[in-house]
């Protein structure tokens, strides 16, 4: 299969610290693709560098056969590589629907329009409705943001990462902080995008990793100790002995 | 346009404070255009200069909000676009006047000729300026537009051809086709135009894709940025708009007073501008009308009683923004 993401000997460091070492990691289409690793192991930095939030120190990263490494965030996303964060970044005064709104509206052209109503453009709220139907969350749709709950905050990052209409998802710890009702119903949503959407997937969540992903890759103090599936990771040794020894998977 | 969805109006807003907002906003037009007729009654028509003024700094405070109160970012010098298009309209009459050229150019007293070169001309140059300001942000950002304005305040000081110092007196107010802007009654109400046409254009920005992706900034730029919105583009945008509203403001002031100075630039102004912001409600555009009338209105009332009257304005303003934190407009339109 074509490889959609590749970074190739990635290197970050702050200070003394080796956060990414040596990282080389690829996505391919039609894969999940996660990234494990305990604390501190260095998934924030690569995530970020992914992003383009963070500059790596050595190393290139590919987007769909394109050099993206010295990309701004924006125009990764314009690509098609579409993040969620792992702590709630959205618009708090702003209805969902305004949210996912404003998501459809980065793909429909231009924003400098100054005069039509953005609320009442159908051509925006119509599919902005259809993206918060597909992860639930149509009843609150009028709702503000800031006063949804956290497990709905979850849901509405990931629709207006849908809206985009990325070819490729980050998704940063997605099921952060969820209680297991809300986790079930995420993994459930992930799971039938899987066909569509390849994704990597930074995840704490050891039961989710292993029913979703293709491929596993374990993060350990910045470098990459191991790369396989899901069952090949359960029996790589090595895994077991540096990090799911002691947490008992 | 597709016509629009009944659920698609406004969601974040109750229908019933849509109406209290469309009240209040209505009542308040009745009040500008009832205010010469007022000042005509109560024995007391040189009232109607000092209200035309408190329209002219509005147009300021409007076009101030559009940029600290929807786009989130706090120009600590806007009033050098109310000095430097109060300037233009000057330095045009000046030339217009004693026949002398500048580049070539005879100068102008004519409004429809000076306004628009006002805020052409104000537009041109908060354009750089804004493209280097705006590779900041925060207090950089708040320090950085206070020394540009600075820059053009001492720029203005040292132009001793324009009076220096000293400003720069008109002979006499621009002229308008169809409109007699001598008589204050006339000149009032055509400030008033000009306020409600900004505003009206302004709201308009708000409610329009631009005005959502500005709105988005304030809120969380990172988010903005994972979106895919160029964020600076925006914001560039934005303070050049507002920039050439406050022009457009200081055009008029230049024809209230028929005098310009530095004064107009001084950081004192670009704060005086932000008060009324905040005390009107940030954000809000309609607000910041209602804060330069009270700020402006408490301010000439105090000062004919005692001449210490900031003693008595800043503990004012203090508490209002203690216990009013959603301003002027929050408390009497009961909006956010």
């Amino acid at each position: 299969m074509a490889t959609l993401l590749e970074t190739s000997r990635l290197d970050k460091s702050f200070g003394a610290l080796k956060a990414t070492d040596d990282v080389s990691l690829a996505v391919d289409a039609g894969e999940v693709h996660a990234v494990i690793g305990p604390n501190g192991a260095g998934k924030t930095t690569l995530i970020a560098q992914l992003t383009g939030e963070l500059a790596p120190d050595r190393g290139t990263i590919r987007f769909d056969g394109r050099d993206i490494t010295g990309l701004p965030t924006w125009r990764r996303t314009r690509l098609g590589l579409a993040r969620s964060f792992q702590i709630t970044t959205l618009l708090p005064q702003m209805s969902a629907e305004d949210n996912v709104a404003l998501a459809v509206q980065a793909r429909s052209g231009s924003s400098f329009r100054f005069f039509a109503d953005a609320r009442r453009d159908t051509t925006l709220r119509g599919p902005a409705r259809s993206f918060l139907e597909r992860v639930g969350l149509a009843p609150v749709a009028q709702t503000r943001c800031r006063e949804l709950s956290h497990g709905e905050h979850r849901q509405l990052e990931l629709a207006v990462a849908l809206a985009l209409q990325p070819r490729m998802l980050l998704l940063d710890e997605p099921l952060a902080g969820m209680g297991q009702e809300d986790s079930a119903r995420m993994v459930a949503l992930l799971r039938s995008l899987k066909s569509e959407l390849p994704m990597l997937l930074v995840e704490h969540d050891m039961d989710a990793v292993f029913s979703l992903a293709d491929r596993v890759s374990v993060l350990v103090y910045g470098r990459i100790i191991a790369t396989g599936t899901p069952q090949a990771i359960r029996d790589d040794p090595a895994v077991r002995n540096a990090y799911l020894g002691g947490q008992g998977g | 346009m597709p016509a629009p969805l009944a659920s698609a109006q406004l969601p974040a807003t109750p229908p019933a404070s849509v109406a209290r907002r469309r009240v209040v906003l209505l009542a308040g037009c009745l009040l500008l255009a009832a205010l010469p007729a007022i000042a005509h009654g109560a024995g007391q028509p040189f009232l109607i200069a000092t209200f035309t003024r408190f329209v002219i700094y509005a147009i300021a405070a409007v076009s101030l909000d559009l940029i600290l109160g929807i786009g989130g970012l706090t120009s600590f010098g806007h009033a050098a676009w109310f000095g430097l298009g109060g300037y233009v309209v000057a330095i045009a009459a000046f030339h217009a006047q004693d026949a002398s050229t500048l580049l070539g150019w005879g100068g102008s007293t004519e409004a429809l000729v000076v306004w628009p070169l006002a805020i052409a001309v104000t537009a041109l140059v908060a354009l750089p300026i804004g493209a280097l300001s705006l590779r900041t942000s925060g207090i950089h950002f708040i320090m950085i537009t206070l020394a540009f304005a600075q820059m053009l305040f001492y720029l203005f000081v040292s132009v001793k051809f324009y009076g220096g110092d000293d400003g720069l007196a008109m002979q006499r107010r621009n002229t308008l086709a169809g409109a007699d802007l001598r008589d204050a009654t006339v000149f009032y109400y055509v400030c008033v135009a000009c306020l409600v046409a900004w505003t009206t254009l302004c709201a308009a920005i708000r409610r329009s894709r631009f005005g959502m992706v500005l709105s988005g900034c304030r809120q969380s730029e990172r988010r903005l940025l994972a979106l895919g919105y160029p964020v600076y583009r925006y914001k560039l945008v934005a303070f050049v708009l507002a920039a050439a509203g406050a022009a457009l403001s200081g055009a008029l002031w230049a024809n209230a007073a028929r005098f310009v100075s530095p004064d107009m630039l001084a950081w004192v102004k670009s704060g005086e501008l932000m008060v009324m912001v905040i005390l009107g409600g940030t954000g809000t555009l309609f607000g910041p009308i209602a804060g330069a009338f009270v700020l402006l209105g408490v301010e000439q009332l105090l000062s004919a009683w005692t001449e210490h009257w900031m003693l008595i304005l800043g503990p004012l303003l203090v508490l209002f923004v203690v216990f009013a934190r959603r301003g002027l407009w929050g408390l009497v339109a009961g909006e956010r």
